[in-house]
């Protein structure tokens, strides 16, 4: 059987690709179409993610992979897998050591830095597919930067609610133009969108979009003046590292339903525990 | 003591040997071999290298392997390579005019040049198991005649001539490449035609059978079916002509449907087209009937609100390798969404609850 | 056909375009900022970084302008082999190639539509330096960069546009810089100091 090429994809369609990050780079927050090719794994399972990343790796990468911020979860052992086979990079789990990261569902705590690629797989692009199916209209809305119907159902919310009730893929607006879909990352990962360092790539495969964030973009989630942004978490510390600033899996430990919490970013917590920090679950 | 789970790599290769060891089922059954796949479940093939989009009737068959029989499965293979291959350019329009047919029929006509041709249907077999088939396979030879050759006329030509069917004109552009280019609304007719051809069987189906039911009417008649092989030609620009470059096995169904006709415009009866690749009748007819469904605008019909008769819901949900895929994906986890919808269930029950204990003491 | 025709391309496409790629999107993520690109021999007027990003952008599916000098023999013939982009007028072209004086004025090339802003062309200019210049702000910068730029009014005007708009790729000797619609264009406070002194 054929050789696969470079990171698998053909050349023609890496360029077209690269043609499509471009242009969302230079149009922060807009979904770029684009021909999406049908990869050796099921559409939904990061698709986009991955023909973005085969864009834009070089042998010389040293790549990394998280699915809700672990390294070790099924299908981020696979996509990682994947890339080693056919593209050859260097991986890691260590997120400062990693040139490009492709995740699902989360940012990593620790800062990234100039030089780092965040790779976002995206299942819905579109912020407003919710409150209206048809791309055709959600296009338009976009085109006259009507986007009336997305405050209208957060007030909902707090009218109804008290309190806004999206909790992950929590819109936020770009560079005061684009309201964006930042991915089903929990809204405690928001705050780290706005002038991030890295640059952020965003793929759905399935819906065949691109979308980017450049360096140091203004990026604000979408609020109201009584009821500003919140990004939450399990007021909890990790039961392994004690940290207090880390977004926290629960999990349920024993057939009474005990919990406990740990921190969802894995490289984040391992390296907390490796330079002694202790939490009050740890052996 | 909490241990986190680890492990995924070694988990998945053990599922993968395991699955292998599944596919390949008893060892004491022979193994299937690729041909007696391609020739013994054909229909089969043709599904795969028709939703697959790549006519290659070994590679589907070894796809129908691997995929141990899960159609969409095999078709989604079939896909994946696909998009590896290189382009070196696209053929000639095929001419279903000079098709060797195996199978023509009518619907509309008793009796029509090039005649009727039942060819090797399921249609008029009792749906009796065979028995027979589950000792040995072995058939009598069909009886056969030489093959006719020259061209056979589609039906719809006799009625145009008459100008009783919408004028179908020649039209030169080249279509959209649904493969190459994002789908974009509205679609035109050519692109919602590639759609629909590597839709899903079941999808397509089901929908033409909603518009026979009464979602979006549109009383189809088959004017013609027709099943054989047509040659491919790729114009060779160092040569100056186009050669043949091999032949492939197709389905036409043309379904001759209800007639418009306004004040200015006599009546006419419209048209609905399916091409499929293979042997893929249901599909083929399946296709005619949705396509004339979604031409409600341009004949000037009403829009009934019809499942049929949405270009963005039909051709967004017809492609089964995104549904499944996107379907199947819910199996991944999803707690970093879950906690985080977990705590705000759990904030608002709160102050809930906090409200009601103000208000029972106010 | 000229044997500088059929040589110059890449070597080993799959990974020297990988590498020129993120030389176009560093510069394109990060406007001011001077990336080495590498692996294209070009003939003149050609320049190397000016053929990686060709190579590495440009195939049939991507309408190329060739302004000015730029549009000769071999630069045509190089292109047409090493990609096969059809070359095409600045209103139907996707890429521009020239030197700025040869690709103004901007209101000829394509700048999108309100729904699809992405279908804008991108002028890749030839320049004759690479340095500091005219203040940036904008989407990828952290507080301000700079950048020599042939003018100011010409992507002042083109900012104005935004969210439509031209992107620009600045190619000279192996390096190339960006300018992407989204960057606020204005004079540098040395460049301004001249201004004044000279005035
Ligand atoms: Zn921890």
């Amino acid at each position: 059987m054929t050789e696969y090429n470079f990171a698998y994809l053909d050349e023609q369609t890496k360029r077209m690709i690269r043609r499509a990050i471009l242009k969302g780079l230079a149009i922060p927050g807009y979904q770029v179409p684009f021909a999406s090719r049908e990869m050796p794994m099921p559409y939904g399972w990061g698709t986009g993610g991955v023909q973005v990343s085969a864009a834009v790796l070089t042998p010389s990468d040293t790549f990394k992979v998280i699915d809700q911020g672990a390294d070790d979860t099924t299908n981020a052992v696979s996509i990682r897998t994947f890339f080693q086979r056919t593209a050859g990079v260097a991986t890691t789990t260590a997120t400062s050591d990693a040139t490009v990261i492709q995740t699902r569902h989360r940012i990593p705590e620790e800062p990234l830095h100039e030089g780092q690629i965040l790779v976002y797989q995206v299942p819905i692009p579109e912020p407003l597919r919710f409150l209206e199916p048809r791309e055709s209209e959600t296009r338009k809305m976009h085109s006259l930067e009507e986007y009336g119907l997305m405050h209208v159902k957060l007030y909902e919310d707090i009218s109804r609610h008290g309190h806004i009730a999206t909790s992950y893929a929590y819109p936020v607006k770009v560079e005061g133009r684009y309201v964006m879909d930042p991915s089903p990352i929990p809204k405690f990962d928001n705050a780290k969108l706005g002038d991030m360092a890295a640059i952020q790539l965003f793929g759905a495969g399935r819906e065949q979009r691109i979308y980017a964030l450049p360096p140091y973009t203004q990026v604000v989630s979408l609020d109201f003046e009584d009821h500003p942004f919140e990004a939450s978490k399990a007021d909890h510390l990790c039961g392994m590292c004690g940290a207090n600033d880390s977004y926290l899996d629960e999990l349920i430990i024993d057939d009474l339903g005990g919990r406990m919490f740990v921190c969802s970013d894995t490289d984040y917590c391992e390296a907390r525990q490796a330079a002694g920090h202790k939490g009050k679950d740890a052996a | 003591m909490y241990v986190a789970v680890k492990g995924g790599e070694r988990a998945i290769e053990n599922a993968h040997a395991w699955l292998a060891e599944e596919r390949r089922g008893n060892t004491d059954v022979a193994e299937l071999s690729i041909a007696q796949i391609r020739e013994q479940l054909s229909l089969a093939v043709n599904r795969v290298m028709a939703e697959g989009s790549l006519y290659d009737p070994d590679l589907a068959a070894l796809a129908i392997k691997q995929a141990r029989g899960d159609m969409i499965e095999a078709i989604f293979l079939i896909r994946a390579y696909r998009t590896t291959l290189p382009r070196f350019g696209a053929s000639e329009p095929v001419d279903t005019g000079i098709m060797a047919c195996d199978r023509r029929i009518s619907a509309t006509f008793k009796d029509l040049p090039g005649g009727q041709v039942l060819g090797p249907t399921f249609d008029y077999t009792h749906r009796l198991l065979d028995f027979k088939l589950a000792a040995d396979g072995d058939v009598p030879k069909a009886p056969s005649r030489d093959a006719e050759t020259g061209t056979v006329p589609h039906v719809t030509e006799f009625l145009n001539r008459e100008g009783l069917i919408e004028e179908a004109p020649h039209n030169d552009t080249p279509p959209p490449d649904l493969t190459r280019e994002p789908l974009e609304m509205p679609a035109d007719r050519a692109l919602r035609l590639q759609a629909l051809t590597r839709a899903d069987e079941g999808f397509t189906l089901g929908l033409a059978y909603s518009t026979q039911r009464g979602y979006g009417r549109n009383h189809a008649f088959v004017g013609e079916l027709r099943i054989g092989s047509v040659p491919v030609e790729m114009d060779i620009p160092e040569l100056g002509f186009a050669v043949e470059i091999g032949e492939v096995t197709l389905t036409e169904c043309e379904t001759v449907n209800q007639f418009t006709g306004s004040k200015t415009e006599p009546p006419q009866f419209t048209r609905g087209y399916g091409l499929v690749f293979g042997q893929t009748e249901r599909k083929a007819i399946s296709m005619a009937l949705v396509d004339r469904a979604l031409r409600w605008e341009e004949l000037g019909e009403d829009n009934v609100g019809a499942p049929a008769q949405d270009a963005e819901f039909v051709l967004y949900h017809a492609d089964n390798i995104q549904a499944t895929g996107f379907l199947e994906h819910i199996k991944l986890p999803h707690y970093v969404d879950f906690q985080s919808e977990l705590e705000l269930v759990r904030k608002l029950r709160r102050e809930a609850g906090a409200q009601q204990v103000q208000e029972a003491a106010e | 056909m000229q044997a500088n025709t059929l040589s110059g391309g890449f070597a080993d496409p799959a990974t020297q375009s990988a590498h020129a790629f993120r030389s176009v999107m560093e510069a394109m993520a990060r406007p001011g900022t001077i990336q080495d690109i590498h692996g294209a021999a070009p003939p003149a007027p050609l320049s190397p970084a000016m053929g990686a990003v060709l190579l590495t952008l440009c195939d049939t599916e991507t309408p190329v302008y060739l302004a000015g000098d730029m549009d000769c023999d071999a630069a045509r013939a190089w292109l047409a082999f090493h990609t096969g982009a059809p070359f095409v007028g600045p209103a139907q072209c996707m890429f521009a190639v020239g030197k700025w004086d040869a690709l103004t004025p901007l209101e000829v090339y394509p700048i999108g539509t309100s729904e699809y802003p992405d279908r804008s062309a991108t002028l890749i200019v030839e320049c004759s330096e690479l340095a500091s210049g005219a203040t940036l702000t904008g989407p990828g910068i952290k507080e301000t960069a700079t950048l020599s730029l042939p003018e100011l009014e010409a992507f002042q005007a083109n900012r104005t546009l935004f969210p439509l708009g031209l992107d620009f790729i600045f190619t000279c000797g192996g390096r190339l810089a960006a300018l992407p619609r989204s960057a606020e264009v204005s004079r540098s406070s040395s460049q301004a100091r001249a201004q004044a002194g000279a005035s």
